[in-house]
Parts: structure tokens; sequence; C-alpha cells
């Protein structure tokens, strides 16, 4: 690890008033990302990945409030930031790729103008040179006869083309952290692989940090350096991508590898997850939000839920991880039997 | 093994751009052209079978014709083209909006793609489920809501939720009244239409493990569409792949997934991320796919984005070919057969 991180974000909690009382979506979250580097932040729906996002960005719902902790960006601590610096940040700094581009796109606006203004605000391009340097982005990210495509309103164009033009917005002002929330949820296979290729590379060639929001365990393994495992608004395990799934130590780490149908030889392998997340607005959630559906359940999980540092660079919130030998879920007993 | 569904030279046609107005029709008129529409050729000349028991898996991107094959196979929408038979009855003489109340319904349901939307917001989990057994069975009173109990337990649903609307249920819930429904009438054919797409990995091994189960128990067939390569090697027994309404390959899911012959299907399976192999020399898939609109029927589809595509792959479209269980649509199809390379 180097020394200074592109991003920090220590403590982060963040509430939801709503009208069935408070969800506490977000409690004490940590995690750092490096120059240059790809992590995956991973989770069922609901575990908090977006928020996590949407808090960093300074982009949470009005119902949303941050209650504690810190996200530092090159010095400036983006949650207590004024909405100026905000405004001057994003975009230029960081940038954020949606889950749907069709919906985030301005419906009627050309999707060359929208890669200008970004060039304009942020870029620093005369408004004579934006339009020219539009059609280079869209070349860039591999859009084919892009001087055609720049007149295109977003709903001319298929999915995986429009994240192209998502892509080319994000990227447009070189920003040196980027967030990616689900970029490839609703597009095939095919696409997908096209479309990690460019953001992985693009970040390479700019030097950028990347997180990478995703729900596909094993996309986010093939993709990112180090993932981040989130349950019910809590980073459970923190890993470098191989440690974590040859060693996962967070048993609900286990739970979710062996759940995934990429790691079983047969359905009967599978293994589901019992019980669901818990109810965020509960005024008892016991400290470590997965106890209750933890079949490693100790009396010592109902105390304030430690972070364990296993070797180098592995942390696990966990007071009963498990062991290393014992590591060999399904997955990896699979492998070495077929490897025999 | 019995043939439960034989689909034949099966097209559908969709006419593109919509009707022409009056400018554009007085324009062919004096330009002397002849008076042809064009058409999106969404399912092209697709001939396959599905046996008694058997799950059959059909993968291919989004815009290749899945969901009209589907569609078309069930008596959602009329077809163009071609004939389906279950068993010996002859489907598709029969009219779309006739079929719905053809006793035959019964035997050929669907399942699908979001619960969500697909069952009625104004309906409570027995109505959705009760709905098919009224107007199919014409069961009413007690016989129904037995029916409607032992489905809803056959499918993991606790009784008490069937007074819940869709909104008040969890995606499993959902996805689980949605597969009660269309069970509910015993069908011989399952059409599922990524049950599991909008679930996550938690609940969707939940989901497929009972509808493994429900085979099992009632030995229907299934088609399986999806796009999710990981999830039809583990539930199918066969897997045809689509490219542009065309059937590219077909053979049995194992070896497809292994061993793939057709350039499109060794790009789809190289797409599928797995543990552990980070940046490794994958497959890229580049260009972009070719229009569907009034396709040259002697220029092979996956022309312009096959990384072996040739002057002959120009000037003929390769046909299906067999090589033992498994059909391929390649010129260049043996190339791979003899040392299979695993494209990983």
């Amino acid at each position: 690890m180097t020394a200074a991180p592109a991003l920090a974000v220590e403590g982060l909690s963040v509430e939801f008033r709503t009208r069935g009382g408070i969800v506490r979506a977000l409690d004490n979250v940590n995690f750092s990302v490096d120059k240059g580097e790809t992590i995956a932040l991973v989770g069922e729906s609901g575990s908090g990945k977006s928020v996590t996002a949407y808090a960093i960005m300074g982009i949470l719902d009005p119902a949303g409030r941050i209650s504690g902790g810190s996200a530092v960006l090159g010095g400036l601590d983006l949650l207590s930031a004024s909405p100026s610096q905000l405004a001057e940040v994003r975009g230029r700094e960081i940038a954020m790729i949606f889950q749907n581009p069709r919906t985030a796109l301005n419906p009627i606006r050309t999707v060359g103008r929208q890669i200008a203004d970004v060039l304009i605000r942020h870029g620093n391009v005369p408004r004579r040179e934006a339009p020219a340097a539009a059609v280079e982005m869209l070349r860039s990210v591999g859009i084919t006869d892009p001087s055609r495509r720049a007149k295109a309103y977003p709903f001319e164009m298929s999915g995986g083309m429009c994240q192209r033009v998502m892509i080319a917005i994000a990227l447009a002002a070189k920003p040196s952290l980027l967030i990616a929330d689900e970029p490839t949820t609703g597009l095939d296979v095919t696409t997908q692989a096209v479309i990690m290729d460019l953001v992985n590379d693009l970040a390479k060639e700019l030097g950028m940090a990347t997180i990478f929001i995703t729900h596909d365990l094993a996309l986010a393994g093939q993709r990112s350096s180090r993932i981040v495992v989130m349950h019910a608004g809590h980073v459970v395990e923190n890993a470098p991508t191989d440690e974590l799934f040859a060693h996962p130590r967070h048993p609900y780490t286990a739970e979710l590898i062996a759940a995934t149908p990429d790691s079983a030889a047969s359905l009967d392998e599978l293994a589901s997850i019992p019980g669901s997340l818990p109810d965020l607005r509960r005024t008892d959630l016991p400290p470590c939000r997965y106890s209750e559906r933890c079949p490693r359940k100790l009396d010592i999980c109902s105390q304030p839920l430690p972070h364990q540092t296993l070797g180098a660079d592995h942390v696990v919130a966990c007071w009963n991880p498990l062991p290393d030998a014992s590591a060999a879920k399904p997955m990896l007993s699979v492998a070495t039997e077929s490897a025999a | 093994m019995t043939v439960l569904l034989d689909v034949a030279e099966f097209s559908k046609q969709f006419p593109a751009g919509g009707v022409p107005g009056p400018w554009a029709r007085l324009r062919r008129r004096f330009s002397g052209g002849p008076e042809k529409l064009s058409k999106v050729y969404a399912v092209d000349d697709v001939s396959f079978v599905i046996n008694k028991g058997e799950t059959v898996g059909l993968v291919g991107e989004s815009g290749c014709g899945k969901s009209t094959l589907v569609r078309a196979l069930t008596r959602l929408i009329d077809s163009t083209d071609g004939s389906v038979k279950l068993g010996s009855r002859e489907l598709s003489l029969t009219p779309a909006h006739e079929f719905a109340s053809d006793p035959d319904r019964a035997r050929i349901q669907m399942v699908f793609q979001d619960a969500g939307d697909s069952v009625n917001p104004r309906f409570t989990g027995f109505d959705a489920i009760a709905d098919p057994l009224r107007r199919l069975r014409h069961l009413r009173g007690k016989a129904l809501k037995d029916r409607v109990e032992a489905v809803a337990t056959q499918c993991g649903l606790p009784l008490q939720l069937l007074t819940r609307f869709p909104h008040q249920l969890s995606g499993g819930q959902r996805a689980r009244v949605g597969i009660a429904r269309a069970i509910a009438v015993e069908p011989e054919l399952l059409v599922l239409d990524e049950p599991t797409a909008a679930l996550d990995v938690s609940v969707q091994v939940v989901i497929l493990q009972l509808l493994q189960q429900l085979k099992k128990e009632f030995g229907m067939s299934y088609l399986f569409v999806s796009h999710d390569l990981s999830v039809v090697r583990l539930l199918c027994d066969r897997v045809l792949v689509m490219y542009l309404g065309k059937i590219v390959e077909s053979g049995p899911a194992l070896d497809v997934f292994e061993h793939p012959l057709h350039p499109y299907t060794q790009a789809l399976v190289a797409a599928v991320p797995r543990f552990g192999d980070h940046h490794a020399e994958r497959l890229r898939l580049t260009g972009e796919p070719r229009s569907p609109i009034d396709p040259d029927p002697n220029v092979c589809r996956f022309y312009g984005r096959c990384s072996r595509g040739t002057d002959a792959c120009k000037t003929t479209m390769p046909v299906l070919r067999h090589f033992g269980e498994r059909q391929v649509a390649c010129h260049f199809a043996e190339e791979f057969l003899p040392q299979p390379k695993i494209a990983s």
C-alpha cells in the first residue's frame, strides 16, 4: 500500500428518516482505494453498496443524513465539503457511472452535446472546440462512426452503446476516482465483457482509482484486485481478491461464494443462505447484523463488532471467523476433486 | 424418448418501421418498385425438438429473438411460418386469441421474467394462482381452494401469504407465485423466461432447486430461457444457442459449454466471469451486430463480429450440420472438432 490512498472512507454512517422509523443504512463503513487500484463493493441488494457511493458523491436522497465519518479525497473531506467545493470536485475529480444508462442520460439532448457539456464545465476545453473533443471521446470508448453517433439521442442507441456514452461522460475530465455502480446490470454477458474491458483499460491508462459496485461475485473477482463484502450496511470482510476466494474468513462471504452458480458442478451442491437481511429500522439491531443468520454464532457476538486484521491487508468484522484451514468450502473441494 | 414439442422451419417476422404513410406509398408507386415492406426477421427458420422430461436451455444475447420464439411457441403471438407440434396437436394453425380458451392451453404454460411485473397487482397470491384453474379447469369453491393450497405448498409458499398482494411479497415469494400459477394446471411443457434474472444469488439458488425438484416430481419438460450461462449449465440437459434469429449451435449442455464449436458460443462462454481468472487472455467480440431488418440470406449472421470471418461467410449462409449429438451452423466447425479447444 502506498502512503496516500486516492480515497479513504472512515466510519461512514448514513441514516434515512422514513415514516416507518429511522433506517440505519450504513454503519461505520471503512475502506480505502489506492491510486490506479480497482476495488469491488459486493453484497446482496439492500446491503448498502449504492448508498455508500451516493454518500461519497454527495447525492444522497434528501431523507438521508450522513451521521458520521469521513471520506477524504486528495486532502478534502467530501462529507463536510461545501456544495460549491463539491461541485468543483464532482465531474473533475470523481465521476460516476450509473446502473441504468438509459435513465441516467438526458433523453432530449444529443449524446455529443452531453459529453461536450462536461468538457466545457470540467475539462478546460474551449466551447468552440468541445464538439470535436466530444467526438474524440466517443471514439476512445470504441463507438464506431463517432461523428454520426454524436448527433444521436440516447433512445436511438442500444443499451451497450448508452453505457459507453456514460463512460465517455464520466471520463471526459480525466477524474482521479471513478465509481461504477453496477455498470453492466441488464447487459448481455458479451456486452458486459466489452464494457468491463473498456473500464479496466481506461482506468489503467489514466491511472484512475476505481470503485466497482456489483452483486456478481464472480465478475468482481475477475475485475478487481480487492473485494469489500457488505452485508446490511456493514463491511463484513475486506481482502485482496485471491485471498478472499481462497480463504474467506467471514461466514457470510463463504456462504455467498457457495451460492454463486459458477462455483458448483451441480445444482445440489449450491448452498443457499438461510434467512434474509434484518429490518434496518429496528432499534434492537444486534451489533453484528449477520448474527441472526449466522451458523457460527457465539455468546460473544452480542459484544460490539471487532475489526480483526488477519495477515496483511485482510480485515474481518467477526468474533468467530472461519479458520484458515476449513476455508475449503464446497467450491474449493470441487476444484481439487476435478484437478485430481 | 418421446418427442413432446416439435418445432419445424419456424419463423416470425415483424413489419419494420410500421405501415408506410400516404407519401411513402405514392413515392413507391411512381418509382415503380415492388410493394415490399421491410421486415424484422426476429426468428428465422428455426427447428428443434423437446423430449418428454427434458430441460432445454435457450441462450443468446438480448435482441436475438429468444423471447419472440417462446412467445410464439406458447401461442401468445401468431407465427409467420412453420409448424409447432405439441404431441400430435398442430398448434400453429390455431390463432393466438383462440388458443387462450383452448383445452390444450393447459398443456403449455409459461413463467415470466419478473413476477413483480407479470402478476396482476390487484390480484392476491390466491387469485393469481386460481385464475388459470378457474379458466382452464373450471374449478370452483372448495375444489379450487384445495388445489391452490396444494400447489402453493408444492412451491414452498406459506399459505398465510396467499392473501397478500404482489407488492407485499419479497422477490423470491413473487417468483414462487409465478411458478405456482404456471404449474397449477399441470402443464406438460413449462417455458421459463429468465425466472431468476431479478433475484439475488442467495434467492436464485432456492428457486432453481425448487424448479429441479418440481420437475422430478411431475415429469414436466422445461424450456429455460436465460442469458446466464452458469445457471443454464447447472439446470439444463441440452442447450440451444441463438444468434440474430437463428440457432447457431445446439447439443448437450456440458459439451457445448466446455467445447463450444461456433465462434459466437466461444465468445459467449469466454465472456462469463469465473472465479479467479482475472485478466486472463479472453476472446473479445469486436464490431457491431448485423441488422435483423431484411438480412441478406446469403451472409452469415455473425459475419462482422466473428473472429474468423472469410469470404465464404459473406457469400454462403452456413447451415446447421450434425456432429453426433451436436449441431453447428459454421463453415469452420470441423476445425474445433478433432482437438476441441476450451475457450477460457
